[in-house]
């Protein structure tokens, strides 16, 4: 995964060399990636602010159920492995974008959509279960704090799954250029950079919490 | 269907309420009228509302700013006028519900609709031009910032009308703003307004900072920017840093409402307090974002109207950038009562009285920069002068307020209103007042009028000392805050006075809107014909005013601080190139009205529960953006042949001045100060 971000950030500043060169070009791609890495710094507050929220509620539960008691750990890797797996391919998307091969980038991203579908599936089933278990978010701070901080990231995942179907058809559309490569460069840092945030969330909610 | 939303809704019997509502219709009808009269909707829609120049969008960020003061003075001439009233036996004339709604929009649109939309309206006019750029980085997202900042303003007006505005105060505190103690749906629009608006707000400070960083001028180094741009870069790394914070606490606090969560609750494990901390973690920050752009405008302001360089530009920058940072730890300062500890106060006491110091770093910058100057009296370096004064009698308030044990005494009473008061308008409003003195020639190619100029900066100095120094005095005799009525009749004659003071402020709004009308109407005489009215320094007065819409034919070589300054020095400020280019321009878009619009659709029926029609507000808004991703023709070229006629027009008239009037600039003064 990590070669594949690695790569990723390669690719992003081969973009920026290719819209540099022209002086006329509006809008040459170097500026789109500062402004979309400051948008992501700012979306990282947002979770800092709800990570931080959890780490105050997460001993508030009211004589409610614990995360010991509810989390079913082994469920959880099976979301989480989804949702790595996704980056990777993503990752593969990349490359074979860095490639021009534009069929192939096409069927990974085909791929990166099934994967990160499949988590918010079992993200969705995983609240329902809490909820249905009497467990759901109006039970106690900690759990209201759980289903804001899980659930806003699967809220972004969501949206980062429109934008790849967005893409997916701007690319049969348009074709590989200037604009969908940049695009797809923006969706990648995207991408891994919730990857990273759900690391945070696996091991700061769930494996603290299962313990 | 309607979710809560009833014809119950609307308060038929509070008549304030229904003669604004009437005053309002009127004027509304009135205003379309004129304008379907005079066939002016195309040209709005097609010159202004589309625009992603961000000169125009400047521009409509400050009207709208300008229209906001009226609606938030009014409250606050409402509140002068009960507490004059309201003692012993008297009730005054404002029940409590409503006078506790008065003082929630009076801060609220204060700051968010007011102060911010003039912050970004002067950013969105200058920083460009400061910089020797043709435009901002995303001008289709500076257009949907100030769109969706539209939509806060339309919830804002329109929770007057239909239904109630919280009853909290300005920051919303939990549990008072929780659904079991504010039950209806005034706290809801407080909280759609703010979000839409703050995302804006977001979404112009990532603009903002890659403007700065990406598209200088050839040449132009970070330590040769201009000062108000420094600020302004400061500001926005502020506003990418703190409104996030904001984002969250209000979402918190909107699932506590919506979804009975229980984050900020008094049952089941929630904690009020988690809110008051973060809402002044971003609260801080805030009133930093605020001034520090003010901060930058006198630098300019003092440095040209005292014909010298600016002193101390480097400790300057130095002094912002310290002030950014440090402003994001000394946010308990609001909260020392809390009951956090002797040592968590006294961090953050010491922390808030070190902030002084770069702020007093510029005083004396500002002070050395007049020392020996050659100052004129113009209408922005009175401003600035009655700012100096003004905000060093505020700071010192505040620094006597970070004291832990003062402030147990004088928390949550009248002497803070005075304090913050004192360094908003002292330092926000003055500052922006001045601003636009000195830029209005740059945007609209005149000058303002100075007499009533001059007028309105004198009712403000003598309206504003007559009503906060009163909240002083009664802050220290105990009188709190946000009352409706008070039993003590001495207070009475300090709070007839303090409702003089308004009074007076209210002359000083008064005339400046005659300024603009006087200067509107003698616009032929107060022309600028240089495009450089004052001796300016900086880029944006080296091009015509108005400023044309692609700013610099060809983009200025800049070597050094003030390089335009040193141009005229040496005699090739105005040299026209051998040839001009094409210049790439991008296109106006409906995109950003149509998402501001269905944004309002959106936080309208999240307020009111009508679910479906949020749905339709929030698919339009995504599908307007999908759409705009997928509209090819975003941008155009301005021939060579049409940027040189526009040019030519301009040097044929510099020459013409130059000849027959004066030199822009008598050149004595060229040794630096360092």
């Amino acid at each position: 995964m990590s070669s594949a971000a690695v790569s990723v950030s390669h690719g992003a500043l081969d973009d920026v060399h290719g819209g540099g060169v022209d002086h006329h070009h509006h809008d040459d791609g170097s500026k789109t990636l500062l402004g979309f890495w400051i948008y992501l710094m700012s979306d990282c507050l947002i979770f800092s602010g709800l990570f931080a929220t959890f780490a105050v509620l997460c001993n508030s539960t009211a004589g409610g159920p614990t995360g010991k008691e509810l989390f079913e750990l082994p469920y959880v890797l099976g979301e989480t492995m989804l949702l790595l797996i996704s980056s990777v391919t993503f990752g593969m998307a990349m490359l074979n974008m860095h490639a021009g091969h534009k069929g192939k980038l096409l069927a990974w991203l085909a791929a990166t959509f099934v994967f990160g579908a499949g988590f918010i599936g079992m993200e969705v089933y995983e609240f329902a279960k809490l909820v249905h278990e009497g467990a759901g978010p109006s039970t106690s701070a900690f759990l209201s704090s759980y289903f804001t901080l899980v659930g806003t990231h699967g809220l972004h995942v969501t949206c980062g799954l429109i934008w790849l179907v967005v893409m997916m058809d701007q690319m049969r559309r348009f074709g590989l250029n200037d604009d969908t490569r940049r695009r797809l460069s923006c969706l990648s840092l995207f991408w891994h950079f919730l990857d990273i945030v759900w690391i945070c969330v696996f091991t700061f909610v769930y494996l603290r919490g299962a313990i | 269907m309607f979710g809560k939303l009833t014809l119950d809704a609307i308060p038929y019997h509070e008549p304030i309420v229904m003669g604004t509502l009437a005053a309002v219709i009127l004027g509304g009808l009135a205003l379309f009228a004129v304008i379907t009269k005079y066939r002016l909707w195309g040209y709005l829609w097609k010159e202004w509302f589309t625009s992603v120049d961000h000169k125009k969008i400047g521009i409509m960020y400050i009207i709208v700013a300008l229209v906001m003061l009226l609606r938030g003075f009014s409250d606050a001439i409402m509140m002068r006028l009960q507490q004059a009233m309201a003692a012993s036996d008297a009730a005054g004339y404002l029940p409590p519900h409503h006078f506790d709604q008065v003082f929630t929009a009076h801060g609220v649109i204060m700051i968010f609709f007011v102060a911010m939309p003039f912050i970004t309206g002067l950013m969105n006019l200058v920083v460009p031009l400061q910089i020797g750029a043709r435009d901002v980085a995303y001008p289709f997202l500076n257009s949907l910032s100030f769109w969706l900042f539209m939509s806060g303003v339309v919830l804002v007006m329109v929770s007057l009308f239909v239904g109630d505005f919280a009853a909290t105060g300005w920051l919303a505190y939990p549990p008072l703003s929780g659904i079991q103690y504010s039950p209806t749906v005034g706290v809801d629009y407080y909280i759609w307004s703010l979000q839409l608006s703050g995302l804006g707000t977001t979404l112009s400070g990532i603009n903002f900072i890659v403007t700065i960083m990406k598209m200088r001028t050839p040449g132009m180094k970070l330590m040769q920017m201009p000062v108000f741009t420094w600020t302004s870069l400061v500001t926005n790394i502020l506003i990418v840093a703190a409104f996030p914070i904001l984002t969250v606490t209000l979402a918190l606090l909107t699932a506590d409402r919506y979804l009975d969560m229980h984050f900020f609750t008094n049952e089941l494990g929630g904690n009020a307090m988690m809110y008051v901390n973060m809402i002044w973690i971003w609260g801080h920050p805030e009133v930093y974002i605020l001034i520090l752009p003010c901060f930058g405008a006198y630098s300019e302001i003092v440095a040209t109207f005292s014909k010298k360089p600016l002193f101390g530009y480097k400790s300057m920058v130095y002094a912002t950038s310290c002030i950014g940072v440090l402003s994001f730890v000394v946010w308990l300062h609001h909260f020392f009562t809390m009951g956090s500890g002797a040592s968590v106060n006294a961090f953050f006491g010491i922390t808030t009285m070190i902030i002084s110091v770069p702020t007093g770093a510029k005083l004396f910058n500002w002070l050395f920069t007049m020392f020996r100057g050659r100052v004129e009296y113009n209408v922005p370096m009175l401003w600035t002068v009655g700012f100096m004064v003004t905000f060093v009698i505020g700071g010192v308030t505040g620094v006597l307020l970070a004291v832990p044990g003062a402030d147990f005494v004088l928390h949550n009473s009248v002497f803070l209103i005075a304090h913050f008061h004192n360094v908003i308008i002292g330092g926000v409003v003055f500052g922006v007042f001045a601003a636009i003195n000195y830029w209005f020639p740059k945007a609209f190619g005149f000058r303002l009028n100075e007499f009533w100029g001059k007028a309105s900066f004198w009712c403000w100095l003598v309206g504003f000392w007559l009503a906060f120094a009163p909240l002083y005095v009664l802050g220290l005799k105990g009188m709190t805050r946000r009352m409706n009525h008070y039993a003590n009749p001495d207070w009475q004659p300090y709070l007839i006075v303090a409702a003089l003071g308004a009074a007076i402020i209210a002359v000083g709004i008064f005339c400046t809107l005659v300024q603009f009308y006087v200067s509107i109407r003698d616009r032929k005489k107060l022309t600028d014909p240089s495009g450089d009215p004052w001796g300016g320094r900086t880029l944006e007065w080296s091009i015509s005013s108005p400023a044309p819409f692609y700013n610099f034919a060809t983009l200025p070589q800049v070597r050094e601080l003030d390089q335009f300054w040193e141009d005229k020095q040496n005699g090739v400020a105005y040299v026209q190139p051998a040839k001009y280019e094409d210049i790439h321009m991008p296109r106006n878009t409906g995109v950003g009205v149509v998402m501001g619009a269905f944004g309002t659709v959106l936080g309208f029926a999240l307020v009111w529960h009508i679910w479906w029609m949020a749905a339709v507000g929030l698919v339009g808004m995504v599908a307007a953006f999908i759409v705009r991703a997928y509209d090819r023709d975003i941008d155009y070229w301005v021939p060579a042949a049409e940027v040189e006629k526009i040019e030519r027009s301009r040097h044929a008239k510099l020459q013409q001045i130059q000849t027959t009037q004066v030199a822009p600039v008598a050149a004595p003064q060229r040794q630096k100060v360092a």
